[in-house]
């Protein structure tokens, strides 16, 4: 571990010279941004701060259940943002912790089973916090697909419905369209890795000196988990979410 | 006197505040040809997806065979009284994908021979399963899209201006076919329409006006 890894402070006031620069362009090319940059900055700050002090006491004190409420903490701010984009999808906000708490469980229970990972929070919480801000960028895509899709194709659905198609029948199209959207970004994200841009573990670990010959074996680790779970919470959700389509007469609602 | 098979009693839809039908009467018998007519925008859409079980009244009912429909699967109803669209859609690639379907939702398997033999009922031969549904005239597609309807065949028709877009030629193809349901396989066939010749061959004229019925 050679390399220095404190920031001071006085490189930290510094660093925000580069929020100044962004700033400053708002400012010139009014973007009306300007606000907006400087809240972010002020917001990030202050969370990180916060989050750091909450990790280094979870990690020093170094308890299971405690660990576990970090797991649900995450679990859930993930499932509301991912509720609050589901765009009037309703009861979204149990779609959305149902397919983002079942894909961080599995995916979770295989890395532990596995070895790849141990449960100290030090490795628990970080790896939490990958699944499931990945899982609701996925259930966030795949509520899109589905809103535009039934919207797209609601003539296709209703003579469907016509034929006498039941709900599952009469959306299987746009289910399947739905997952593969969600799944699409982590499916090319892993193609690319390595050619573009080296991943956040990877180059974590690297920063701390770790041997990049090992670093990037935690990568692929991380690359196959972050497919499985976008997988696995596209699914849950295009599936529990197309009934919400539907009145109790199987009759489209939109 | 035949049996009734749809009953429509005192049916009422509101939709955006504003009354579409209100009060709508009237019974259809098994085997009857009926024509709604009537001035567009006067509800007579609605009343057919109604009686489809595609909406859902807000006062009133809808009796098969003595039953209300809403205490009737939908799913199971939806295949016994077939609502066709007026530009129906085809989906999926080909036009055999359309016509396996309603094997599908049946968990059957495709029935070519019988499929090829409605296809020439319409005037559409065996070559045409291969065809993209892309590759087709509006003609050709609406008369695919009955034979999809037809497959399994129902007890009662909804025609929703089927031919209202069609050319001469083809609307005689389908007017042949629809008269054909009716003489011969004595499906009940109710169907909203401005076509003269459709309105000819009907048993009964239902005038729907100003979403009420106006004479019979």
């Amino acid at each position: 571990m050679g390399a220095n890894l404190e920031i001071n402070n006085f490189s930290l006031i510094l660093s925000t010279g580069l929020l100044l620069v962004a700033i400053f362009i708002a400012y010139k090319e009014k973007l009306g941004l300007s606000n907006d940059i400087f809240i972010a900055g002020v917001r990030a700050v202050i969370q990180l701060f916060i989050i750091g002090y909450v990790l280094k006491y979870v990690i020093e004190i170094d308890d299971f259940f405690l660990t576990l409420v970090m797991v649900l903490f995450i679990v859930f701010n993930a499932g509301f943002n991912a509720h609050k984009r589901s765009e009037g999808i309703s009861n979204s906000l149990l779609i959305s912790l149902a397919a983002i708490g079942i894909g961080t469980a599995i995916t979770l229970s295989i890395m532990i089973v596995s070895g790849a990972i141990e449960w100290i929070p030090s490795q628990i919480v970080p790896i939490t916090g990958m699944i499931a801000s990945n899982a609701m960028v996925a259930i966030g895509l795949t509520y899109r697909a589905l809103n535009s899709k039934f919207t797209d194709q609601r003539q296709q659905v209703l003579e469907k419905l016509a034929l006498g198609a039941n709900e599952k029948q009469a959306s299987m199209s746009i289910i399947r369209e739905s997952v593969k959207t969600g799944m699409s970004p982590s499916i090319d994200s892993t193609k690319t890795v390595g050619l573009v841009s080296l991943p956040g573990m990877m180059s974590g670990l690297i920063f701390a000196g770790v041997d990049p010959t090992e670093a990037i074996r935690y990568q692929i680790v991380v690359m196959f988990m972050l497919v499985a779970v976008t997988s696995i919470a596209s699914f849950i959700a295009s599936y529990l979410a197309y009934r919400e389509y539907y009145n109790n007469r199987k009759q489209l609602i939109i | 006197m035949r049996d009734t098979i749809i009953e429509v009693n005192n049916v009422s839809f509101n939709a955006g505040g504003e009354k579409i039908l209100s009060g709508v009467d009237f019974s259809i018998a098994k085997g009857e040809r009926v024509t709604i007519t009537g001035p567009s925008g006067g509800g007579k859409s609605t009343l057919l997806k109604i009686i489809a079980s595609m909406l859902t009244p807000t006062k009133g009912s809808v009796k098969y065979e003595g039953e209300s429909i809403a205490e009737i699967d939908p799913i199971d109803y939806r295949k016994k009284v077939s609502y066709f669209f007026q530009n129906a859609t085809l989906f999926d690639q080909t036009v055999r994908d359309n016509l396996a379907f309603p094997y599908d939702i049946r968990n059957e398997e495709f029935n070519e021979a019988k499929s090829v033999k409605m296809l020439e009922r319409v005037k559409l031969n065996a070559s045409y399963l291969k065809k993209p549904v892309k590759d087709l005239s509006g003609g050709e597609k609406q008369r695919v899209a009955l034979v999809r309807n037809l497959l399994y065949k129902p007890e009662v028709l909804l025609l929703d201006e089927v031919t209202s877009s069609l050319d001469a030629e083809n609307k005689g193809i389908i007017y042949t076919i629809l008269d054909e349901l009716n003489t011969e396989d004595h499906m009940t066939i109710l169907a909203v329409t401005h076509d003269e010749r459709e309105i000819s061959q009907a048993d009964r004229i239902i005038h729907i006006i100003d979403g009420k019925v106006a004479e019979q």
